[in-house]
């Protein structure tokens, strides 16, 4: 082997590795603060990458009337939540947010298709109707079990993302996609050449784990998320809405899932079940880091990504089996170490 | 077999099904499906609902089932009979190797680490080229018996559905013994169970392994009714469905896992035949509907069709009467043992910084009640867990009947004949009194998995049972024997691990706050019953907050503050102590 293949797998594998790293961060985000192992967070990726595909192409993503879709629903079960209590202002926020904001995305989303906007507002609108799913989704989906187990909220997640493969299918079809790179440039140093598609995955991926350590560090909303993946019923007993914590988690997590289908559907083709096996990756990740440490998730996504890069050139057959089983010394490693005596206090 | 008549009634009907005029060839195909994940699915049950180790690779194992049979009949021309047990051998071994790397996580580390290699052996099977890669493996000969071959659906349908139904019997008299209680303690946490002497790991392996062989039995039916394997159905889509099935059907329950099938099977056929038909889509309609129509059944019934189904059921089968005039045998003592039953010496238990534990030194002699206290904090319940082997000692010694104690486990130091409660009452709540009692019996009994599985451990039962009842009757809580744990008062609770603690048999009783939460009267009785076992022989060692309680009833009181000892003495002496005085109530200005 000489210096450039190694090279250039081991920037292959920083470049899959950030992507994993994004999606990791979001799934130990989700798992703390509602307990849900976001099975659709592949989903969210393959939504987020298509209806940035279809709409650079000019075609009309159904995404859009999806999240007006759910967003009606969850409207409807917002009012049979409240109808013992039901103030006008109440309802007129919940019409804002769950009826109004979809429907003036879908609005410009159309607008879009049609007239070939600039490749930024395809982002934004790709980004903000991914991101009303996730919302949605757990409105629907998942507010209603909060205090169930981890095995129930884990099976209706399963549900979740079969019915939005199957979505998935519907709208964007069979066929897979690719969409314009973010940045043409690239940039040459050494023998090795940075597309300036993976400069802005490392630099997003990296602005924004930044952005994601600040908001739990500094501001209001961020601690009362960790304050509810340390304790549901403390953070409640404090006043913070578990169910507000739940959806900004499902929020932030569509939004990460959203934006890394956006920066690696130009340099991979994406089918419309291509998530399911990434998000995957991103579990391993999360579960390398332990479900609860960031640092760790991001070290651990690097690692899968280069292990990746060097699995696919030397034995490509067993590429997927070589980084699933990965998994197995270092969960060996994990129960080795593991505390002698914490008693998880189960619900 | 009296209370199993239902399960007879149950086997008649499906008996009788594919001799029923009528009846479309369809619905045999469909009954075969259904008793396949049925399969499957109980092993979940056992290892997901009961036992709380939730799998995510139960396909796979079916797939060591399948391609084992599929490579030694075609390759190497074996029966398919002779081809089972070796079915059940590779998923049960497979089970042992990657139990032993993934039972020992805990919480939510296992469900994610099974993931994982649910998903690596499906690569595994799909490329390996023996097993005939993604083609995987065809003209596999169908099961026969002499010159009978089941090749038609209803004739595999006996091989499928007896399976089913002996795996069920099986599996419903484990669960209904002295291992089935302790694999159901298991999701309640280790530290219970191992205090009386349950072998978590080893437990959490056996059921492991077990729901691995249903799932091995299962791949080696479906080996033979497809008659062909590729790796498809034992990738982790097949293993979340085995899931889904369990938990729709109830995941605690052995028919809800009959059941989920039936529901699953039955539901996706209907969508498959009858939502194209409706809606002229393209796509996969049918996936989403599931999905959604999966979402809101979790969203009215959490817990499962199977509970909701037997809640209609009018007749609540009886408990068997329970034979008191047994007992087991009592713990073996050594005569002329010496009087000092336990001697803690200079223990110590440091946390990081924090010394929890400093150089305590204390003992307890035979028919003594010794009260350990001080205010919170002192490291009453840690000296507790040092003393039943919960936690490691940092220093010092501890030794029983003058024998040195080298960081025994809780199961050891049980065995020892010390038993103990929890400051947290940690009884299963879905447990009736009389089975999470009988837990405390554990290691006085000796019938293993499959002693149990096949009832050769009735005689053990019975005694552990009668033991169990005896002790409920003498903490006074005889009425309420069959309820569940879960729906006392958190005083009762407390009673009950007391009589749990008691069906070691001890010597030395170790109560963690007995008294909190109960009632002047209940303290009242309470504080009779220790005397009364000190007067029987039994040592107690207790901590606890009610002062009047202590003072009234310990023989002496050891004062901890600050995790080191303060005073030591009759209670009476105590009560005047100054440093005990300024510990509780601060330095006199």
């Amino acid at each position: 082997m000489n210096s450039t293949i190694l090279l250039f797998l081991v920037q292959d594998g920083i470049t899959n590795g950030a992507i994993y790293a994004l999606l990791g961060l979001a799934l130990v985000l989700v798992f703390a603060v509602t307990r849900v192992i976001l099975i659709p967070q592949g989903e969210f990726v393959t939504y987020g990458a298509l209806t940035y595909a279809s709409l650079a192409s000019g075609q009309m993503p159904g995404t859009a009337k999806l999240a007006v879709a759910m967003g009606v629903a969850a409207f409807a079960t917002d009012l049979f939540a409240a109808r013992r209590a039901l103030h006008g202002r109440k309802i007129a926020r919940a019409f804002a947010v769950n009826i109004v904001l979809p429907c003036i995305v879908l609005a410009a989303t159309i607008w879009a298709a049609r007239h070939h906007a600039p490749i930024v507002l395809d982002i934004a609108l790709s980004l903000i109707i991914v991101a009303l799913i996730g919302l949605f989704l757990y409105r629907l989906a998942f507010q209603p079990i909060a205090h169930t187990s981890v095995l129930v909220l884990l099976i209706a997640s399963v549900g979740c993302h079969l019915a939005m493969q199957g979505l998935g299918l519907l709208f964007f079809g069979a066929e897979g996609q690719r969409g314009p790179a973010l940045v043409d440039t690239a940039l040459t140093a050494g023998p090795l050449r940075f597309t300036g598609q993976s400069l802005a995955v490392y630099g997003i991926t990296v602005a924004f784990i930044v952005g994601l350590w600040l908001f739990f560090g500094l501001t209001l909303y961020g601690k009362a998320l960790r304050a509810t993946a340390v304790n549901r019923l403390g953070a409640r007993l404090v006043g913070i809405r578990t169910s507000l914590s739940g959806q900004i988690a499902f929020l932030l997590a569509s939004v990460i899932g959203a934006l890394s289908g956006i920066l690696i559907v130009p340099i991979t083709t994406l089918y419309y079940d291509t998530g399911f096996l990434v998000g995957l990756k991103g579990f391993i990740v999360a579960i390398i880091g332990g479900l609860v440490s960031y640092p760790l998730t991001a070290i651990a996504a690097l690692m899968v990504g280069i292990v990746e890069a060097f699995s696919s050139f030397y034995a490509s057959n067993f590429k997927e089996v070589i980084v699933f089983m990965l998994l197995i010394p270092v969960l060996l490693l994990r129960s080795l170490a593991a505390p002698a005596a914490v008693e998880e206090e189960k619900d | 077999m009296r209370e199993r008549w239902p399960v007879l009634l149950f086997a008649l009907a499906m008996a009788a099904i594919p001799f029923t005029p009528g009846v479309p060839p369809f619905w045999i195909v469909l009954l075969d499906n259904i008793g396949l994940s049925a399969l499957v699915a109980m092993g979940l049950v056992l290892l997901t609902g009961v036992g709380g180790l939730t799998s995510f690779g139960q396909a796979a194992f079916c797939g060591f089932g399948a391609y084992t049979t599929a490579v030694l009949t075609t390759a190497y021309g074996v029966s398919p009979w002779l081809a089972l047990p070796a079915s059940l051998i590779v998923s049960g071994v497979a089970a042992v190797l990657l139990g032993l790397v993934t039972v020992r996580l805990s919480g939510h580390y296992l469900p994610l680490g099974t993931i994982a290699w649910g998903l690596g052996l499906f690569y595994l099977f799909s490329k390996l080229e023996f097993l005939g890669r993604n083609d995987g493996i065809s003209q596999i000969p169908p099961l026969s018996i002499g010159s009978f071959r089941m090749i038609a659906p209803g004739t595999i349908y006996f091989a499928i559905w007896i399976a089913v139904l002996i795996s069920a019997l099986l599996t419903m008299n484990l669960l209904d013994s002295r291992t089935g209680r302790a694999i159901r303690a298991l999701r309640r946490g280790h530290i219970a169970a191992e205090a009386f002497g349950v072998h978590t790991p080893r437990t959490k392996l056996l059921v492991f392994i077990y729901a691995a062989v249903l799932a091995g039995l299962s791949g080696w039916l479906y080996a033979h009714f497809e008659r062909a394997v590729n790796p498809t159905p034992f990738g982790v889509q097949a293993s979340i469905e085995y899931l889904f099935i369990a938990v729709v059907g109830g995941a605690g329950y052995v028919w809800g896992g009959v059941l989920g099938a039936a529901i699953v099977v039955i539901l996706k056929e209907v969508l498959q035949g009858y939502l194209p038909m409706l809606l002229h889509g393209e796509g996969q309609l049918e996936t989403i509907v599931f999905g959604i129509l999966l979402v809101l059944l979790l969203q009215l019934a959490p817990t499962g069709a199977w509970p909701w189904l037997l809640s209609w059921w009018p007749l609540k089968p009886p408990r068997k009467p329970i034979d008191t005039e047994l007992a087991l045998p009592p713990r073996t003592r050594t005569a002329g043992a010496p009087n000092v039953l336990l001697e803690v010496d200079k223990a110590r238990k440091q946390f990081g910084g924090v010394i929890a534990v400093n150089d305590v030194s204390f003992d307890v002699q035979a028919r003594e009640i010794v009260a350990l206290i001080g205010p919170n904090g002192a490291g009453k319940s840690t000296t507790f867990n040092l003393i039943t082997g919960v936690l490691r000692t940092s220093g010092g010694a501890l030794s029983v009947l003058g024998r040195k104690l080298h960081h025994a486990t809780p199961q050891e130091i049980v065995q020892l004949g010390i038993s103990r409660t929890f400051q947290h009452v940690k009884l299963v709540p879905d447990m009736t009194v009389l089975e999470n009692v009988a837990i405390g019996a554990h290691q006085r009994g000796h019938s293993g998995a499959l002693a149990s599985m096949f009832r050769f451990d009735r005689a053990d039962e019975a005694k552990l049972l009668a033991e169990a009842a005896h002790q409920i009757e003498r903490v006074g809580l005889s009425d309420q024997i069959d309820q569940l744990a879960g729906s006392l008062s958190l005083g009762q609770q407390r009673i009950v691990e007391i009589a749990r603690a008691l069906c070691v048999d001890p010597m030395l009783l170790l109560l963690d706050e007995p008294a909190a939460g109960l009632r002047h009267l209940e303290k009242q009785r309470l504080a009779a019953l220790l005397r009364q076992l000190r007067d029987s022989g039994m040592s107690v060692l207790l901590v606890e907050h009610d002062m009047g309680f202590v003072m009234d009833l310990a023989d002496r009181v050891v004062v901890l503050d600050f995790g080191t000892k303060i005073a030591e003495g009759t209670p009476a002496a105590i009560k005047t102590n100054p440093d005990v005085i300024k510990a509780y109530l601060g330095a006199v200005a």
